[in-house]
């Protein structure tokens, strides 16, 4: 039985595709076979950001409605083994993901895969619940500043409410706070919620701080999941939060301000 | 010689208020025929409850025009069934002027459309008190996960107790008092059933809203006293009280 990850936010923009992309890069990296869904149907984004848009034929909504298999949808990735991607279609419109067809290829999928990752389409109609539908765990991901973190607070609700887990009575799924587009700096100087702040607000465990960073940008223009980026600040973060995920544990990192030197001091201050 | 006057004078009764549990009738609109033809029908399911008792007609949602009420039919009506027409809870001048013709009380409480502009602190009066001899404490609803923006948690009946925070954009609700052991980001309303007595405790007040039995504060006159600290909130003389729990 695949183990399911929801990525969601409430929030348009705070990262989840490019989230979900490196979480799910990371955990195939792991040795974990894993299959990531884009829920964004008419928005698709994740399939640019794994670099795999010219090689879509058939997407979630053509399996949904019998039009292909599974086998013919899923797109192998070309970089990481045991990395599997259910492209969105484009051209229809969210509620053609019906309960039902959605939960036939989650179970289908359940017993080839170890984890499946579920984009999430932003606010909290129709895709976003579908998306969150299924999840045993629940990555927020939330940028420090005052609405997303409204908004968490609002889909982490839903999440305890409207989830199968919820309906059904289990024990509610697993949530993790992920911080995207941290800036220690700004943070210093209070243009920004510290990580503190956020935790303390959503209580919630945190799975990790993605610094704000240049490299995730150029990352997703490119194609490229930023955690193969295995050099950069933003790379080694989601890598330590998909070992923290996997049940390791490691420090967090990249929570300060860069120490500025001496002679950079003197010379930015006059 | 003080015998006699006080003798005239011992207490042969004592004025006390009470609240009894009445039956009202909505009226929505008046045919005589009809009436009757509605009322046999509602006897026959339960002949035994309706025999002997006192019934308020309730004209708050009467949509036909006041010429067509006549209270005589109407008590006449009723009388045949074995059903007391005590009073009426009238909407309109009009309707008040043909109640006191028909020498029906008027009752407080039913004049929603026009006395809107009147102080609506009253207002909770008009809710009949349950009878005394059925007063049982509704037990404390207990909520262990924090209450999250979009939620809304009513205690219908009783307290309200809550062992999580109240997010910014959450609703806690209830009849009696409401406890909450974590910060209050959210809003809170106590004693919605206009309870005055009720209370609102909070271990960190940070809240968009408190209330208690309609009296309201926002976030904004909330600042300057208690603000992000452990308070409790009562109301006193119509107004919401905000005070530090420890000097409770």
């Amino acid at each position: 039985m695949a183990r399911i990850i929801v990525v969601t936010s409430g929030k348009g923009g705070v990262g989840k595709t490019t989230t979900s992309a490196s979480i799910s890069t990371g955990l195939a990296k792991h040795g974990q076979k894993t299959v990531v869904i884009d829920f964004d149907v008419g928005l698709r984004n994740l399939d640019l950001i794994m670099n795999c848009e010219r090689r879509v034929v058939y997407d979630f909504v053509n399996v949904i409605q019998g039009e292909a298999t599974l086998n013919q949808a899923l797109i192998k990735d070309k970089r990481v083994d045991g990395l599997y991607i259910l492209p969105a279609s484009q051209t229809r419109e969210k509620e053609a993901l019906t309960k039902e067809g959605v939960e036939k290829v989650i179970n289908e999928l359940s017993g080839t895969f170890d984890y499946i990752v579920c984009d999430s389409p932003a606010g909290i109609e129709h895709g976003a619940l579908m998306a969150l539908y299924h999840a045993d765990e629940a990555i927020v991901v939330t940028n420090p500043e005052v609405s997303s973190v409204r908004d968490s607070d609002r889909i982490l609700g839903i999440l305890q409410s409207k989830s199968k887990r919820a309906e059904n009575g289990l024990e509610p799924a697993k949530e993790h706070l992920l911080l995207t587009r941290y800036n220690p700096e700004r943070v210093d100087k209070g243009e920004m919620l510290s990580v503190q702040d956020v935790e303390e607000i959503l209580a919630i465990p945190l799975l990790g701080v993605i610094p704000e960073s240049q490299v995730v940008l150029n990352a997703s223009n490119q194609g490229l999941p930023v955690i193969l980026e295995e050099d950069s600040d933003a790379g080694q973060a989601y890598e330590d939060a998909v070992a923290r995920l996997l049940g390791e544990e490691r420090e967090h990192r990249f929570l300060t301000a860069q120490r500025k030197g001496f002679f950079s001091r003197m010379f930015k201050g006059a | 010689m003080s015998d006699t006057a006080t003798t005239g004078v011992s207490q042969s009764f004592q004025l006390k208020s009470a609240s009894v549990s009445l039956t009202a009738l909505e009226l929505y609109y008046f045919d005589d025929t009809e009436f009757e033809a509605n009322l046999r029908e509602k006897i026959s399911q339960a002949p035994g409850f309706f025999k002997d008792i006192p019934l308020v007609i309730s004209l708050d949602k009467y949509e036909g025009p006041d010429r067509e009420l006549d209270f005589f039919k109407i008590i006449g009506t009723c009388r045949r069934y074995n059903i007391h027409v005590i009073g009426v809870r009238a909407a309109t001048d009009d309707q008040r002027r043909l109640a006191r013709s028909a020498e029906l009380p008027v009752l407080p409480g039913g004049s929603l459309r026009e006395t809107k502009s009147e102080a609506p602190a009253q207002q909770p009066e008009a809710a009949p008190e349950p009878s005394p001899t059925l007063a049982q404490p509704a037990p404390a609803k207990v909520i262990t996960q924090p209450v999250r923006s979009g939620q809304q948690i009513t205690a219908p009946e009783g307290d309200l107790v809550i062992l999580a925070p109240v997010q910014a954009g959450a609703e806690v609700l209830a009849a009696g008092d409401i406890h909450i052991y974590g910060p209050l980001r959210g809003r809170a309303l106590a004693g919605i059933h206009g309870t005055e007595g009720a209370r609102i405790f909070c271990q960190s007040l940070e809240a968009e809203l408190v209330s208690i039995a309609g009296h309201y504060k926002i976030s904004e006159d909330l600042q300057d006293n208690g603000w992000k600290g452990a308070v409790h909130i009562q109301l006193k003389d119509d107004l919401l009280v905000v005070k530090p729990l420890d000097k409770a």
